[in-house]
């Protein structure tokens, strides 16, 4: 019986090796999966074993952390005026994840980043327990407030930006939520305002940041990178000077007629009364003149057609990359088929005030250890530069020209130079839906160096549908913001 | 027998035996591992969770020792040329299983599970400690009852019928309880009992009888067919009745682990004795037939089922994917080295955290090096029962031998594989580690009958009688 025997001896050794290369493909080969897996509770437990980190604005924690009586997570998030920095922080859920600045500086805030390595094993050795470190953001506190307080109940966002810098002042988007109201995982409280929250529930979709991935129309505020190729490719070189633009226009290889927004002086209008009343016909004109790729050159270089990263993802704005002439023509007012998200209409407005030169947009200005200690100091970054500084400070003129006796007026700010596109958008089939009002701008220091540059969108605006609506919504928030950023330098 | 007819098996013959040294002190000397490993381990979690070294540790200490010191003086004394390892093995498994057992006592998160689904939350260790101390009694029983295992060839049918009984046991109605689906407990007075854990050892003395005595006609009469020799139809009725049977377990009280554990070892305990490698085929088909007939038939085994092919496909919508997922995840996180003994989250299984999952906790918390470990531990304790089983004298012992390493890896396999997601769960535990008395019960029988089968079989012979003749047929076939 020893033969068979033996061979059952080889059976069962089997039996055993084949338990062994089993625990070494989960325990090694799968074991980083399985522990980032989704629905490995642990990754949770661990983010919230200690106090999170916190993310600050002027200096000023915005977020905080509690401690709880659960057993699985320790601390909770809280936040500060957690409606108004939502689009900032988005938000840490025990039950709900994490998402936006809360998530990509995930490894920061609990002190897991590779860059906290050393200090890690140094608090293992002396037995502290792990600290997590903090973003420090480039906001600014009073700009935010203006910026959300204007939008109010309406529905809108508005981005702010440091022309020179690319700092980030102001980002907000309304509606709003409370990230603290289903920070924790609990079944009654957690848990229903998280569903209330959701789009299924909420028509409103709170949880959009609507300032980084909404896309809207931009309407009218097209018209400044418009203006800004026809100078870049030298299709105008003087804004003063007549332009040859007939109106009625009449759209290339088409019959249909481009409308101006009520009885405004059009025909062979100036570049800067053009944009001063808003003309239709002279921008869609100049777009079908350009042609498509010229357009998309100019509009590419202020960031069109590319995800941005703040380090928060902000969708990529459109500018067509198909189109025939007529099609260019409706683009080029901001219409057809061209969208921008509230930042990239900000990055426009920053880059013509920051005479031709695009930084890029950002709103962590440094990460910093427990101890305070800066591990990594954004440096500002220049991103592109869509037109000279001879022509920037041309449309600077014709812009500012707009807000002084345009129909930018509302924003005007008491002995301070200020340069804005208002814009109506309409869309919808048909355009049957309420238009958005739209507002960019910028202000200048005495310097004539820009501190701020700002887009306005108010959505659903029940205003009339004409161009003036842009600068009677949108304008005074855009103001406001402006103001609050010039006050606290 | 093959070696009537191949001379060359004769070198093998493990009749060397005479004159061995006994290796008790070889055996005491590993139990004081045995015993100081797991108070280490014991400390470490106390350490660990508390900050502290725990108050019981004295306590611990001693009564392992104590365990220990009372087996090792059994074993001296009443099997003197035991097989010196499994003593040691078993101790350092059941002594680490307290250690872990007590270990998820300590979790807050399985303290409330209790509260919430019970109403109150009682330690499971105290009472794995007192499970252990029967293991340790019935193992000292067997050992100085049980002078012969021999004497049980006596006892084959009735071993049969005992063992049928066990293990329907669980279907009586009023005494069967049904634990999240599966029917393989019995409550009586408050204690439950899964009776098929000492079913695996009597049905074990059930089939060396009979087949220590049907051998030569299974192996014998048949006939070759495509190489293989096939037995006659009559022949193959033990099989049938046993594969019937396995199913019913299957079908009636949803327990695949208990079935396959049962078909199993008969096919092992079929091919030793017949040396027929057509058994093992017919025994593979006959498995296989059974196990696509039952996953389409039984819902509990087609869920096991559904949950081993994709855990995560089904994790939020079925219990037993998520079981298993939590499983997987709870190794994956312990990693190579693990977290360290009470720093793991592999309480977040839940369900059976310190019995049937028990092994996810060693793979969290000791990481790859640690289940490596265990498994050699085991494979080790295997090992050395087969080697009995070569070493035994007589073909009862070799066949009891060898059914009791077979069920024990075939146990080992299938649980350790179930958490580990390499086969579908089932609802067995891990020998020794697992909370749970019947299974540390009827281990230490196990080991106490392996211990006794090695004793006889490494017991020096006889002094040579003065007749030469005699001398000439002292040699005893392998």
């Amino acid at each position: 019986m020893n033969k068979p025997l033996r061979r059952i001896a080889i059976f069962c050794g089997l039996l055993v090796m084949a338990l062994l290369i089993r625990d070494n493909w989960i325990q090694y080969v799968q074991a980083d999966a399985l522990q980032k897996h989704k629905n490995n509770r642990r990754v949770s437990i661990e983010r919230y074993a200690q106090p999170r980190g916190d993310i600050i604005v002027d200096g000023k924690p915005i977020t905080g952390s509690t401690e709880t009586s659960s057993s699985d997570f320790k601390w909770k998030r809280t936040y500060k005026n957690g409606e108004m920095w939502a689009p900032v922080t988005g938000y840490a859920s025990q039950a709900f994840g994490a998402t936006q600045l809360e998530s990509i500086e995930d490894g920061i805030l609990t002190g897991n980043d590779d860059r906290l390595f050393f200090r890690r094993t140094l608090d293992m050795i002396t037995g502290k327990k792990q600290e997590g470190g903090n973003v420090v953001t480039t906001l600014n506190g009073a700009a935010q407030k203006a910026a959300f307080d204007g939008l109010g109940d309406k529905k809108g966002a508005v981005a702010a930006i440091d022309p020179s810098t690319g700092a980030i002042l102001a980002l907000a988007s309304t509606p709003s939520y409370d990230p603290s109201t289903f920070a924790g995982n609990s079944t009654d409280t957690d848990t229903k305002a998280w569903t209330k929250l959701q789009k299924k529930q909420n028509p409103d979709d709170p949880m959009l940041n609507r300032a980084l991935r909404e896309t809207y129309p931009p309407g009218s505020t097209f018209k400044a990178v418009t203006a800004a190729a026809a100078l870049e490719h030298g299709l105008v070189e003087d804004p003063d000077a007549k332009t040859d633009s007939p109106d009625p226009w009449i759209m290339p290889e088409t019959t249909t007629e481009l409308p101006n927004e009520g009885n405004i002086p059009c025909k062979n209008a100036t570049l800067r009364d053009a944009l001063r009343y808003s003309c239709n016909t002279v921008f869609g004109k100049i777009g079908s003149d350009l042609g498509k790729d010229k357009m998309l050159e100019t509009a590419e270089k202020f960031g069109f057609n590319k995800e941005q990263f703040v380090p928060t993802r902000s969708s990529a704005s459109v500018f067509p990359t198909v189109l025939d002439k007529s099609q260019t023509a409706l683009s080029s007012i901001g219409q057809f088929d061209t969208a921008t998200t509230p930042l990239q209409m900000a990055m426009v407005a920053s880059a013509i005030a920051n005479d031709g030169t695009l930084m890029k947009p950002y709103m962590v200005d440094r990460l910093t250890a427990p101890s305070l200690d800066a591990i990594d100091q954004h440096e500002p970054e220049k991103m592109s530069e869509p037109l000279s500084a001879d022509n920037a400070q041309k449309l600077q003129s014709m812009m500012e020209t707009v807000v002084e006796d345009g129909t930018g007026t509302k924003a005007q700010i008491p002995n301070v130079k200020v340069g804005g596109k208002t814009g109506t958008a309409q869309h919808g089939v048909d355009n049957e839906l309420a238009p958005y009002a739209w507002f960019i701008s910028y202000a200048k220091g005495e310097d004539g160096s820009s501190p701020v540059a700002v887009a306005v969108v108010v959505e659903d605006s029940q205003a009339e549908r004409e161009d003036i609506s842009g600068g009677g919504l949108a304008a005074p928030i855009a103001k406001d913001v402006m103001k609050a950023v010039l006050d606290s330098k | 027998m093959s070696s009537t007819t191949n001379p060359s098996t004769h070198h093998t013959s493990t009749i060397g035996a005479i004159g061995a040294p006994s290796r008790r002190n070889t055996e005491l000397a590993l139990l004081v591992f045995a015993v100081v490993i797991p108070v280490f381990a014991y400390a470490n979690v106390g350490l660990a969770i508390n900050d502290q070294v725990p108050s019981g540790l004295l306590g611990y200490g001693l009564g392992l020792g104590l365990l220990a010191a009372v087996g090792h003086l059994v074993v001296r004394k009443f099997a003197p040329y035991a097989d010196p390892l499994m003593l040691p093995l078993a101790t350092l498994l059941n002594g680490l299983g307290l250690v872990l057992i007590w270990r998820l006592d300590q979790s807050p998160r399985l303290q409330q599970r209790a509260e919430s689904l019970f109403g109150s939350f009682s330690p499971d260790a105290p009472k794995q400690l007192l499970y252990s101390a029967l293991g340790i009694a019935l193992f000292v029983v067997v050992l100085m009852l049980l002078k012969d295992h021999r004497i049980l060839q006596r006892y084959t049918y009735i071993s049969m019928a005992a063992a049928i009984v066990l293990l329907l046991l669980p279907l009586v109605p009023g005494l069967g309880a049904n634990v999240n689906g599966a029917k393989i407990w019995i409550s009586i007075g408050g204690f439950s009992i899964q009776p098929g854990e000492f079913a695996k050892i009597i049905i074990a003395v059930f089939f060396s009888g009979y087949l220590m005595v049907k051998r030569d006609a299974l192996a014998l009469a048949s006939r070759r067919f495509m190489g293989l020799y096939l037995p006659r139809g009559r022949d193959l009725g033990p099989i049938l009745t046993l594969w019937a049977v396995s199913l019913l377990i299957l079908v009636f009280e949803n327990d695949l682990g208990t079935s396959l554990l049962f078909f199993g070892m008969f096919v092992i305990m079929l091919y030793v004795a017949t040396e027929r490698t057509s058994w093992i085929v017919i025994g593979l088909l006959m498995s296989a037939g059974g196990a696509v007939v039952v996953s389409t038939f039984a819902s509990q085994v087609k869920v096991r089922v559904t949950a081993w092919l994709d855990p995560f496909g089904c994790y939020e919508t079925s219990g037993a994917c998520e079981q298993i997922g939590q499983s997987i995840m709870s190794f994956g996180s312990g990693g190579v080295l693990g977290t360290g003994l009470g720093q793991g989250n592999s309480d977040l299984i839940g369900f059976a955290a310190n019995s049937d999952f028990i092994f996810a906790t060693v793979g969290e918390e000791l990481g790859l090096a640690g289940v490596m470990a265990f498994l050699l531990l085991y494979g080790l304790i295997i090992e050395r029962g087969i080697r009995t089983a070569l070493a035994a004298r007589d073909p009862f012992g070799k066949l009891f031998a060898t059914g009791l390493s077979g069920a024990f890896a075939l146990q080992i396999f299938v649980v350790a594989g179930g958490v580990m997601g390499l086969i579908p769960l089932t609802g067995m535990t891990m020998p020794f580690l697992a909370s749970g008395g019947s299974s540390v019960i009827a281990n230490w029988a196990l080991v106490g009958i392996l211990l006794r089968i090695s004793d006889t079989a490494r017991r020096p012979a006889p002094a040579p009688a003065s007749n030469p003749d005699a001398e000439m047929t002292q040699v005893v076939r392998p």
